[in-house]
């Protein structure tokens, strides 16, 4: 017969099944009930949002969409709002992904955005969507020496040389500004390290909240103007652009399941150190 | 000989392409861009390769009638019918079957698996987070800033105009001094790490990738 356990020990060995549905809770409850909380802008993505506020109007872009559904929570949020604050400044943009599951992820942001419907935008002369390139690092490199040497043809099929957009661009250098909206390698870092440093195009990046750190250096050498981490850099950005949106709204979620971490974390240690003082702990 | 020509290539390819940031000419620079397109092409021939393995590997469990066929047969039939709609239909547009199955079924999936890991984090957070020691001590310390400073709450509860810049102030501080710092120090470190091991695999000091032992 098992030895009936204490209080203590019950809640140090607790199925994981409650603590995931506290977790479930936690997160869906603030979805439901609306917690307005205030939302403080970090340097990062105020300097992000004003380096493309301060891109001439009319200008083009290069924009690398390099994520897949798992992080579309963190970054489409981002990529919605980046569209319409460069719609509003008529910006055109040439858009590729170096991911193979992102291009369809670029499609519906487009049409979310209302970019040919709403801001008027043309197909090839606006904007290109070249789709997806297999390569990573050589792809980057490849671009460098010509965009349309490495994109022979563009989502459609129509051929590079043709589109009237890309007649006076064909390396990173060409256009005003590259954005790098990134979720892992290929990404922010390769992006820095085999483009940004050599022929110093001006660059900002959204990357996911685990890879922010790991980019903050180069954002403080000077190498990315500004740079959106996870969903918390995406609310940030999409309060500047004056759309709210699905970063915005999950922010209450976040807040709540992070302090309920905390109070796991703290909950956890407590009976560590029970456990302990009675000569129970491993 | 067999050691020898693979050698020669990785030398002159790994020769050129770093010439390549220092030498601006013309004659040079199509060469390289042409290397990149082979290069390109390889990478492309590696996904068959790829697919081949995942067959080979498959085609193997279901054989046997192992307890995970039934996953294998899902997986090679998910395969192969993915590959067929894109290469055999249109592959573009709201209506189309690939982009269909990507909305329904691998975008969903996708973002599932990527989400369990809250669930992970959570378990991991009771059970293995433990102030063992002044290090541990440490990183649970930044760790649970950072977490405050990282949202909304934070700022509620100890706002940035406050004493320090409370929680977000706390936050930016060990992201922009200590984590800075250490992330430098690492990136630098990989990073000489990666120039010695190139210099070492085009002198032919390195042959490990050519296969064979050292």
């Amino acid at each position: 017969m098992t030895a009936r356990r204490s209080w203590r020990e019950r809640l140090e060995f607790i199925d994981r099944r409650w603590l995931f549905l506290i977790l479930a809770f936690a997160i869906v409850l603030p979805l439901v009930v609306d917690l307005p909380l205030p939302l403080y802008v970090s340097p990062m993505v105020q300097d992000l949002y004003d380096a493309i506020e301060d891109l001439p109007d009319g200008s083009t872009v290069l924009i690398s969409a390099d994520y897949d559904p798992s992080g579309k929570p963190e970054l489409e949020p981002f990529h919605l709002a980046l569209i319409h604050q460069l719609a509003e400044k008529k910006v055109k943009m040439v858009m590729y992904s170096l991911w193979p599951a992102a291009t369809p992820i670029t499609e519906a942001v487009l049409a979310e955005a209302g970019l040919t419907t709403d801001y008027g935008y043309r197909k090839d002369v606006d904007y290109v969507l070249l789709g997806y390139k297999e390569g990573q690092q050589i792809a980057m490199r490849s671009i460098q020496k010509s965009l349309k040497g490495t994109f022979p043809v563009d989502r459609d099929g129509t051929p590079s040389n043709e589109i009237p957009l890309l007649q006076h661009y064909d390396t990173y250098t060409d256009f005003a500004m590259l954005i790098n909206v990134s979720a892992g390698s290929p990404g922010v870092k390769e992006y820095v390290q085999n483009v940004q440093s050599i022929t110093g195009v001006p660059m900002v990046a959204a990357c996911t909240a685990v890879s922010g750190p790991d980019y903050v250096p180069y954002y403080k050498a000077g190498q990315l103007l500004g740079l959106a981490a996870g969903m918390k850099g995406a609310a940030e950005y999409e309060k500047l652009v004056g759309r709210p949106g699905l970063a915005m709204a999950g922010m209450s979620a976040q807040s709540a399941s992070h302090i309920l971490l905390i109070a796991f974390i703290v909950f956890g240690n407590v009976m560590y150190f029970l456990a302990r003082r009675s000569g129970g702990a491993r | 000989m067999k050691r020898a020509v693979p050698w020669l290539l990785t030398f002159v390819a790994g020769a050129l392409m770093i010439n390549d940031f220092f030498v601006p000419h013309r004659t040079h620079a199509a060469i390289t861009q042409e290397l990149q397109q082979w290069g390109l092409i390889v990478v492309a021939f590696t996904y068959v390769l790829g697919m081949a393995n995942v067959f080979d590997l498959h085609f193997k469990k279901i054989r046997r009638g192992s307890s995970e066929a039934l996953y294998s047969i899902v997986l090679v039939g998910s395969m192969l019918g993915m590959a067929a709609l894109g290469i055999f239909h249109d592959h573009q547009g709201e209506h189309s079957p690939f982009i269909w199955l990507y909305n329904t079924v691998y975008d969903p999936l996708s973002a599932t698996m990527f989400a369990l890991l809250a669930f992970f984090i959570t378990s991991a957070a009771y059970r293995a987070f433990r102030a063992r020691s002044t290090e541990a001590v440490l990183l649970l310390s930044a760790a649970i800033l950072v977490m405050l400073g990282q949202v909304p709450v934070g700022a509620a509860i100890w706002g940035p105009d406050s004493f320090l810049g409370g929680f977000p102030g706390l936050k930016d501080w060990i992201m922009d001094v200590p984590n800075l710092a250490g992330k430098r120090a690492i990136l630098m470190g990989a990073a000489l790490g990666a120039i010695s091991t190139g210099i070492r695999v085009i002198l032919g000091l390195e042959r490990a990738h050519l296969g064979g032992g050292k």
